[in-house]
C-alpha cells in the first residue's frame, strides 16, 4: 500500500467518525440552527431513500426515476398494517418492506433488459400505477386525502417499552438505528465480490458481459436491493408523519431522491446524505417563505444540473486531485 | 348500452389523440436529442393560456389556435438555446433533472400569472352544440378536435417525409455525427426540432383547454400517458407513438364502461404486456433499447 492510499484510508475513517457523531447528536444541535427533531428524522429518512437509490444509480450505473413507487408502497404497507391488521410498528415495517420489495422484484424482471433513457422512462411510467391505485382505491387507501386515522405504536421489546410515539427523540434514534443498519448492509454488499461486479457493470457493461457475468441478473438483484431499502425508508417516513398520501409515490418524489443523490455526489457513499441534508432543509425553509416555493426548487434543480453536476463530494474530490 | 360503449370509445379516441399529439412532440425531441422533456406538460398549459390571453385581447378563436402554439414554439426555441442545449451528450440523468426543474418553474409561472383556479375558456358556439340528438356525444368540438389533431399529424409526417428539414431530422435520429459531418448545422437542427415538438404541445394545450378546462396543472394528467404511448408504440418510431397514443386512449375509454376505477391503470397493464412480449414496442426498431 502506498503512502497516499494509506492516508486516504485514514481520511475515510476520520470522515466516518465525524458523520456518525453528527448524526448521533443531530436532535441536540438541530434546534440551534432553527430546526426541530422531526426535521432531523426527515433528513435521515430521506437520506436513506437517496442512498438506496444511489446503490443503483451511483454504484450500478442504472437510472431509476420511479423509486417513489416503492417508497410509497413501504409507506402504505406500514400504515395499512397498523390501521387494519395489527397495531405493531415492527410488523408494519416488515410488511411495508415486503410489499415494496415484491413489487420491485416483479417490475424489475420486466424492465431489466432496458437501458439508459428508456429504462428511466419505463420506471417513471410504472411508478404511476401505484399512484393511481392509491388514488383510486378510496375505501382502503383513503384516496387523495391520504391514509390517516392510525399512529405509530410504541415499541415493545419484552423487557421494556420504547415510547417512539410520544418521544420525538426516541423515534429519531429508531430511524437512525435503521439507517445505520442499512448503511452497514449496503457498504458490506458493495465491498463484496457481488458489489465489485456491479461496479464493473457500471464501468463497462460490454466487457463485464464478455467475462461471462450474467449482467441482467446482477442489475435485477441490484434493483431489488435498492428498492428494499427505499421501502424501508418509505415505511419510516409514514411512521414519522403518522400519515401517508398518494404524493409519497408520485414521480416528483422520485425526482427528489435523484436530485439528493446528484447534489451530494453520486459516486460517493455519503454523497446522498449530504444532498438530503441540503435539499430537505432548503425545501423546509422555502416552503415557509413563499407560496411559489416550487419554482425555487425548480430553479435549484436546474442550477445543480448546470453548475454542480458532480455534486458536493464530487467537487471536493476533484479539487483534492487537482 | 351500445350508445354508451360508442360514446366511451369515441371519448377514448379523443383522449388518445391528445396523448398522441403530446407524445409525438416528446418523441421528436427524445429521438433527435436524447432528452425526455418533463416540462412538456408545462408548455401544453402555456399553449392554453396564450390562446386565452389572445382571445381576451380581441383575437378570434381560429387565429388563436394558430398563434398560441407558435408563440409557445418560439419560447421553446429560447429555452432550448439557453438551457436544454447545455446537457446534450451528457448522461440522460441530467436532461431529466433539468426539464423536471423547468416543469416546476413553468407550472408556478402559470399559477403566478393566471392563478391556480381554472379560467373561463370560450370555444366558438358553432363548435359547442351537439350534431345529433341520438349520438349526443358527437359535439362539433369533439369532431373538430379530432380533425385538427389529424391535420397536425399529417402535417408533421409531411414535414418529416417531404421536406429537407424533415429529412435531416430523420437522418439525425439515425446518426447525428454523420449528418453533422455532411455539413448540416446540427445545433440549429436540434433547436428547430425542439420547437417543433413544443409547437405540438402548445396546440394540444389550446385544444385540451376547451375540453378539460384550463388550469396550471392541465398537463399533469397528459404527460404520463404520453410516456406510456411512446413505450407501447416503440422507441424511435413516430408512427408507433401515434398508434400507442390512440390505443391506450381507446383502451381507457372502453375500461371506463366495464371497470371505471381501472381507467388509468389499464394503460400501464398494456405497457407491462408490451414490455413482456415485445420489449421494443409495437413498431419499435430492433436495437433501439440500448
Amino acid at each position: 500500500m502506498t503512502g497516499t492510499s494509506m492516508s486516504s484510508e485514514r481520511n475515510k475513517q476520520v470522515w466516518n467518525v465525524i458523520v456518525w457523531l453528527l448524526l448521533l447528536t443531530m436532535p441536540y444541535w438541530m434546534p440551534l440552527t432553527g430546526g426541530y427533531t422531526a426535521l432531523a428524522s426527515r433528513v435521515v429518512v430521506l437520506a436513506l431513500a437517496a442512498m438506496a437509490l444511489n446503490f443503483l444509480l451511483g454504484f450500478t450505473g442504472i437510472l431509476s426515476f420511479g423509486h417513489a413507487a416503492y417508497f410509497g408502497l413501504g409507506a402504505y404497507g406500514v400504515g395499512m398494517t397498523i390501521k387494519y391488521l395489527v397495531p405493531s410498528t415492527g410488523l408494519g415495517i416488515i410488511v411495508g418492506i415486503l410489499i415494496g420489495t415484491l413489487a420491485a422484484a416483479l417490475i424489475g424482471a420486466l424492465i431489466v433488459k432496458l437501458r439508459g433513457v428508456y429504462f428511466a422512462m419505463v420506471t417513471i411510467a410504472f411508478g404511476q400505477v401505484f399512484y393511481f391505485i392509491a388514488f383510486r382505491w378510496n375505501s382502503v387507501t383513503g384516496g387523495d386525502d391520504g391514509l390517516s386515522g392510525w399512529r405509530r405504536v410504541p415499541l415493545d421489546l419484552g423487557f421494556t417499552q420504547i415510547d417512539i410515539l410520544g418521544n420525538d427523540k426516541a423515534f429519531y434514534y429508531l430511524v437512525l438505528f435503521c439507517f445505520a443498519l442499512s448503511c452497514a448492509a449496503m457498504a458490506f454488499i458493495l465491498k463484496s465480490p457481488f458489489g465489485r461486479t456491479l461496479l464493473a457493470i457500471r464501468e463497462n457493461e460490454r466487457r463485464a458481459r464478455f467475462l461471462g457475468i450474467p449482467v441482467e441478473r446482477h442489475i435485477w438483484i441490484s434493483f431489488v436491493i435498492s428498492c428494499f431499502f427505499v421501502s424501508l425508508a418509505g415505511a419510516l417516513y409514514a411512521l414519522l408523519n403518522n400519515f401517508t398520501d398518494p404524493r409519497a409515490l408520485r414521480w416528483d418524489q422520485s425526482g427528489n431522491f435523484v436530485i439528493m443523490a446528484v447534489l451530494g455526489g453520486m459516486r460517493s457513499f455519503w454523497g446522498p446524505l449530504i444532498g438530503a441534508i441540503i435539499f430537505v432543509v432548503l425545501q423546509d425553509y422555502v416552503s415557509t417563505q413563499t407560496e411559489y416555493w416550487m419554482s425555487i426548487i425548480g430553479i435549484f434543480f436546474m442550477a445543480v444540473v448546470l453548475f454542480f453536476p458532480r455534486g458536493v463530494l464530487g467537487m471536493l474530490k476533484r479539487k483534492r486531485a487537482a | 348500452m351500445t350508445t354508451l360503449i360508442l360514446f366511451n370509445i369515441f371519448n377514448g379516441l379523443i383522449v388518445g389523440a391528445f396523448y398522441a399529439l403530446m407524445a409525438l412532440g416528446l418523441s421528436l425531441i427524445l429521438n433527435l436529442s436524447g432528452v425526455i422533456n418533463f416540462a412538456h406538460g408545462g408548455f401544453l398549459a402555456l399553449g392554453g393560456y396564450f390562446a386565452y390571453e389572445l382571445m381576451r385581447h380581441g383575437f378570434d378563436y381560429w387565429s388563436a389556435l394558430l398563434i398560441a402554439p407558435t408563440l409557445v414554439a418560439v419560447l421553446g426555441l429560447v429555452v432550448e438555446r439557453l438551457l436544454i442545449r447545455r446537457i446534450y451528450g451528457r448522461d440522460p440523468l441530467y436532461g431529466l433533472l433539468l426539464t423536471f426543474g423547468l416543469a416546476f418553474v413553468l407550472q408556478d409561472a402559470t399559477r403566478y400569472f393566471w392563478t391556480a383556479q381554472s379560467v373561463p375558456y370560450q370555444i366558438p358556439g358553432v363548435l359547442a352544440s351537439p350534431l345529433s340528438t341520438q349520438f349526443f356525444f358527437l359535439t362539433g368540438y369533439r369532431l373538430f378536435m379530432i380533425a385538427i389533431v389529424a391535420i397536425a399529424v399529417i402535417g408533421l409526417f409531411l414535414i418529416l417525409n417531404r421536406t429537407r428539414l424533415g429529412m435531416r431530422i430523420r437522418a439525425g435520429t439515425l446518426d447525428l455525427d454523420t449528418v453533422s459531418a455532411l455539413g448540416v448545422n446540427v445545433r440549429l437542427l436540434r433547436n428547430v426540432n425542439f420547437a417543433l415538438g413544443i409547437f405540438l404541445a402548445g396546440l394540444a394545450g389550446v385544444l385540451a383547454a376547451g375540453m378539460l378546462g384550463l388550469q396550471p396543472t392541465i398537463g399533469d394528467s397528459l404527460i404520463m400517458p404520453s410516456f406510456v404511448a411512446i413505450i407501447v408504440g416503440g422507441l424511435g418510431s413516430l408512427p408507433g407513438t401515434l398508434l400507442g397514443g390512440l390505443l391506450i386512449g381507446v383502451a381507457s375509454g372502453i375500461t371506463t364502461v366495464v371497470f371505471p376505477s381501472a381507467t388509468e391503470a389499464v394503460m400501464y397493464v398494456m405497457m407491462g404486456l408490451v414490455l413482456l412480449l415485445r420489449p421494443r414496442g409495437l413498431l419499435g426498431e430492433e436495437g433501439r433499447l440500448q
